[in-house]
């Protein structure tokens, strides 16, 4: 039992933590520019330059095997699949294809009118649309990387309570009206897919790793430069004093910082890990990443297209109560996780 | 034929327009080339993935940039 803990922290360590990246970057910095990185200059420099390596490396790998994955559920077989259920299950299922189907906010509008113009609950279309961005495998493996397995599965496990409690909500408060009227005149069409053979997949797979690195990687950089920031410049007190676990008012900022923000997991982790590294609650960490992901005024904006004012409103509170209740959650039995 | 690029405007729409124009340029088969960008009408269509293709009213390609050789062995 011994030898396998051992080898399963050993791989953590190295593969997904990437302890040989940081000792190496250490040696560049002290060796070759000369600082040293308990110092201020060269903490900063070896926060940035790691963690913007560790993370295009994990963006590449992660998202090419969640592209692969993907590529099994393209959102026309997601929308059949669905169809076959009802009720909570179909929220619990929606919430869970979420996670698997490929999702960009610009594609948020045809799957919304045609999960709609299937005749799928709108709960189950909403289960849909919050999971979607907010749980997949790369945030729960890049979790797992910054901050363990524990605090990663939890994410994943609240991600989808989330998901599965706004659908239902939505669902119960009869909200068909406010979609809107020309939603509901589109009639239903099943698309054909083809089945992919591997190289296709695999084509694919790469194809989306290019296009998201080409799309984020100034949202990366911009990140770890903040996180750096934060990791060497900013003062503890005056982090704990805006966020810090005294401040009750801190879940609630992070939340409402978080959510007009358009960025993905990769972008904000950084900033998580310093604000981590300061102290700054695991509950409060979590909402101000789900916040960043979940919702922004891209996503919103596209919606607005498809659902009446008043539905985007109940929608946005929904999950932005959620992220609030989830972070108290997390910073109250923050020590099961740390 | 009538092909038509269904997609909100985006870099990869603009990406397979091109390629599709090409593509026809290549065969010199006589076709006009549509852009749909309302979102009701490329729901109407089935489509939940842009770029879309569509050759005389059937969806050929969802949601990838498909290659000039791609576009010509469709138009074929």
């Amino acid at each position: 039992m011994n030898v396998i803990t051992q080898i399963f922290s050993w791989l953590s360590d190295q593969l997904l933590k990437m302890k040989w990246l940081s000792d190496l970057v250490g040696l560049l910095v002290e060796k070759v520019f000369g600082l040293e990185v308990t110092q201020r200059v060269g903490g900063s420099i070896h926060f940035f330059i790691y963690d913007t390596i560790k993370i295009f490396i994990l963006l590449s790998v992660l998202i090419f095997i969640i592209s692969y994955i993907q590529s099994f559920y393209p959102p026309e077989k997601t929308k059949k699949i669905l169809g076959r259920f009802k009720g909570i299950k179909g929220n619990l299922l929606g919430a869970l294809l979420g996670t698997v189907t490929p999702f960009c906010s610009c594609s948020s509008i045809p799957i919304f009118i045609g999960f709609t113009s299937a005749g799928l609950p709108l709960g189950v279309t909403f289960s849909f649309l919050i999971s979607s961005p907010l749980v997949d495998i790369a945030s729960f493996l890049l979790l797992m990387s910054f901050f363990g397995l524990k605090i990663a599965l939890a994410y994943v496990i609240v991600g989808l309570v989330l998901a599965v409690i706004g659908g239902t909500i939505i669902d119960k408060l009869k909200m068909q009206k406010y979609v809107e009227g020309y939603v509901w005149g589109v009639d239903n069409v099943d698309v054909e897919y083809e089945e992919l053979t591997s190289k296709e997949r695999v084509d694919f797979a790469k194809g989306q790793v290019r296009e998201i690195i080409n799309k984020v990687w100034l949202y990366i950089l911009l990140g770890v430069g903040i996180g750096a920031a934060i990791h060497n410049w900013i003062p503890q007190s005056v982090i704990e004093r805006i966020i810090g676990e005294n401040n009750p008012l801190a879940v609630l900022l992070a939340t409402v910082v978080g959510i007009p923000i358009y960025a993905d997991i990769f972008g904000t982790i950084p900033i998580a890990e310093a604000l981590f590294n300061k102290g700054v609650g695991i509950g409060t960490i979590i909402s101000f990443m789900m916040g960043v992901t979940a919702l922004s005024l891209p996503s919103m904006i596209m919606l607005s297209k498809v659902i009446k004012p008043k539905l985007l409103a109940i929608f946005i509170s929904i999950v932005t109560i959620g992220i609030i209740i989830i972070g108290y959650a997390f910073n109250a039995f923050s020590y099961i996780f740390i | 034929m009538v092909i038509k690029v269904l997609g909100s405007g985006c870099a990869n729409c603009k990406k397979l327009e091109a390629h599709a124009k090409e593509a026809v340029a290549q065969l010199g088969v006589d076709a006009t080339i549509e852009k749909v960008t309302d979102f009701k009408d490329i729901a109407a269509y089935g489509v939940m993935r842009t770029p879309a293709l569509v050759v005389d009213e059937q969806v050929k390609i969802v949601g990838k940039v498909a290659s000039v050789e791609e576009i010509k062995n469709l138009l074929k």
